[in-house]
């Protein structure tokens, strides 16, 4: 059997990982279109922060590779699949016949067309290049302005915050973090951020990025007719599905790949995760793609074991984010802000002075989603309400919403079984 | 695999176990220093998450489960499953501290440190002879450590 894997992010450490659980004698071949082994690709932020080296940003062991018996090719990029005679081909120019594919190729930055945006000093911030080149520029910008109050649009301004470079933050919604936080989730990270001296400003973005005669950039343009000066700008307006690749082979894509329940996409013998796949998701029961970290690992890991020839139904992702802004961590798992909240019903705790901040969905008698700030310590114990769909009971809801998650909550079956199943001497 | 069962029915809320577990995880190896210094000074911490309600209680701890969300949720490598012995272990020196295996873990399971920009999470005490060291200091053998 030979798996071949296009990409070397998370969901393909995850593939390496669920296919060797189960199949310890064929071949892996894994093609990465980077210079480097798997890495943390969030871990990008801490470094340019400057708070870890280069040293600690490997995924995995040096010996991962070798001792999961993997062909790793580095900087190679495959140009097509074809699913017909079950090859793959790159661009050093070989074919890679295949038994089983995965298609973890993740996702690319989205760059609207920005008047002034071809040239120097515009970047991306989603890969270990990115982060050393805004390194390397960081040293000799003053200013700059992030495209996208997001997660990444975020981290790459507190972490230019870090290097020293003044930043402003344009974000074209309302409000930040809107797709991943609530309001007030969002409200307390950008006050958190502007409290340093980060500028944060909503509802407006880049109009046009105005450069001098020899093409540097001297400031940016905005929406409401202001001119922020600054000699770099990271466009972080969010990633779209790599699918171009599968698109072209011919297999389902939507948004991004199309997968079943086992992953598989609509060619046999061919599956796809992470920020690629439009999979499961468990709360909302469709198929969509949520390009986050967990999500990729275990749609990989899943993807692995049933390339392996396990049969297994993957469960669907959770939404989920863990992101702190100096210092004060923010959670948000599940459904946060549910389109009808007339629909739901919301428990919120609110200290604005405290910062800290809760807010539970209920959906009929279950949790959906939360969001929690300041004060995490009992996240897991809400995630499990939501993972498990435990119902909830009246008392639970009162304890929930008090902040007191714990596990006598549980329908007691589900404690037995998680904490004390019979053993053998039962 | 041998994993650390709590048993509610027995646990009597002594948490002994607690002792035990910051005692044999701190620099003194000693039960009055390590509580006494070691805990406020150095934020040593128990991996237990103690948990009552009424007259029931149990001390929870790393279930090591077999696909673990934890894992899948490391953004730093830190949290991995080693293939041989099943254990799903922790690298200090690569945690990053971002909170999202915290918010993974539906067991509850990992704890942030009270000093540091690290977890605590049961490591099953692998360098301690005799298996963890929780189970051996229960007094109602509420802890057993044992292939289920």
């Amino acid at each position: 059997m030979t798996y071949v894997i296009i990409g070397n992010g998370v969901a393909s450490v995850g593939a390496i990982e669920g296919i060797r659980r189960l199949d310890h004698e064929g071949t892996i071949v894994v093609l990465g279109n980077e210079h480097v082994p798997a890495y943390g690709r969030p871990l990008i932020s801490y470094l340019l922060a400057g708070k870890i080296g280069p040293e600690r940003l490997n995924l995995r062991s040096d010996d991962f590779y070798r001792r999961m018996c993997v062909d790793l090719r580095l900087n190679t990029t495959a140009t097509a699949i074809d699913t017909k005679k079950k090859t793959v081909t790159t661009n050093k120019g070989e074919t890679i016949p295949y038994d089983r594919l995965l298609i973890a190729t993740g996702g690319v930055p989205f760059n609207p067309p920005i008047p002034g945006a071809d040239g120097s000093g515009v970047y991306n911030f989603t890969t270990l290049d990115h982060a050393q080149a805004l390194i390397a520029a960081a040293k000799k910008m003053k200013r700059a302005v992030v495209i996208g109050g997001g997660l990444i649009g975020l981290k790459a301004a507190e972490s230019l915050f870090d290097r020293g470079v003044d930043v402003t933050i344009l974000e074209l919604s309302s409000r930040v973090l809107s797709a991943a936080f609530d309001e007030n989730a969002g409200r307390l990270a950008a006050r958190r951020l502007a409290e340093t001296g980060i500028g944060v400003r909503c509802g407006v973005t880049a109009k046009e990025i105005h450069r001098d005669d020899k093409g540097g950039i001297i400031g940016v343009l905005t929406t409401d007719g202001m001119f922020v000066p600054c000699e770099a700008v990271v466009v972080a307006i969010g990633v779209v599905p790599n699918s171009k690749l599968a698109k072209d082979a011919g297999i389902k894509t939507d948004r991004g790949v199309q997968v079943d329940d086992s992953l598989q996409t609509s060619a046999k013998g061919v599956f796809a995760a992470g920020d690629v796949a439009q999979a499961r998701d468990m709360i909302t029961e469709d198929n969509r793609v949520v390009p986050i970290w967990p999500n990729a690992y275990n749609q990989g890991y899943y993807a692995g074991r049933n390339m392996a020839g396990a049969k297994e139904s993957y469960e669907g992702g959770l939404a989920m984010n863990s992101i702190s802004f100096y210092g004060l961590p923010t959670i948000s798992v599940g459904q946060v802000n549910p389109p009808k909240p007339e629909d739901y019903e919301i428990a919120i705790h609110l200290d604005e002075k405290r910062q800290i901040y809760r807010k539970l969905v209920f959906k009929d008698d279950r949790l959906i989603g939360y969001v929690l700030v300041g004060e995490i310590d009992n996240a897991g114990m809400y995630t499990s309400f939501i993972k498990f769909r435990m119902p909830i009971p009246a008392e639970t809801k009162r304890a929930l919403m008090h902040g007191e998650p714990g596990v006598f909550l549980w329908p007691e079956q589900v404690f037995d079984k998680t904490w004390n199943p019979a053993g053998a001497d039962k | 695999m041998k994993r650390v069962y709590p048993d509610k029915e027995y646990c009597i809320g002594c948490h002994l176990c607690e002792l035990a577990c910051i005692t044999v995880h701190s620099k003194s190896q000693d039960l009055i220093i390590a509580y006494t210094q070691e805990r406020l000074e150095d934020g040593l911490k128990a991996c237990k998450r103690f948990q009552e309600k009424g007259p029931t209680c149990v001390a929870l701890s790393c279930r090591h489960c077999d696909d673990p969300a934890c894992v899948a949720a490391c953004i730093s490598g830190a949290l991995q499953k080693d293939p041989e012995t099943g254990a799903t272990t922790y690298d200090i020196e690569k945690c990053v501290g971002c909170w999202s295996c915290l918010m993974a873990c539906p067991y509850g399971a990992i704890q942030r440190h009270p000093t540091l920009n690290k977890i605590v999470k049961c490591d099953l005490c692998r360098d301690r002879e005799g298996g963890p060291a929780c189970v051996a200091a229960c007094p109602n053998m509420a802890l057993k450590f044992e292939e289920r």
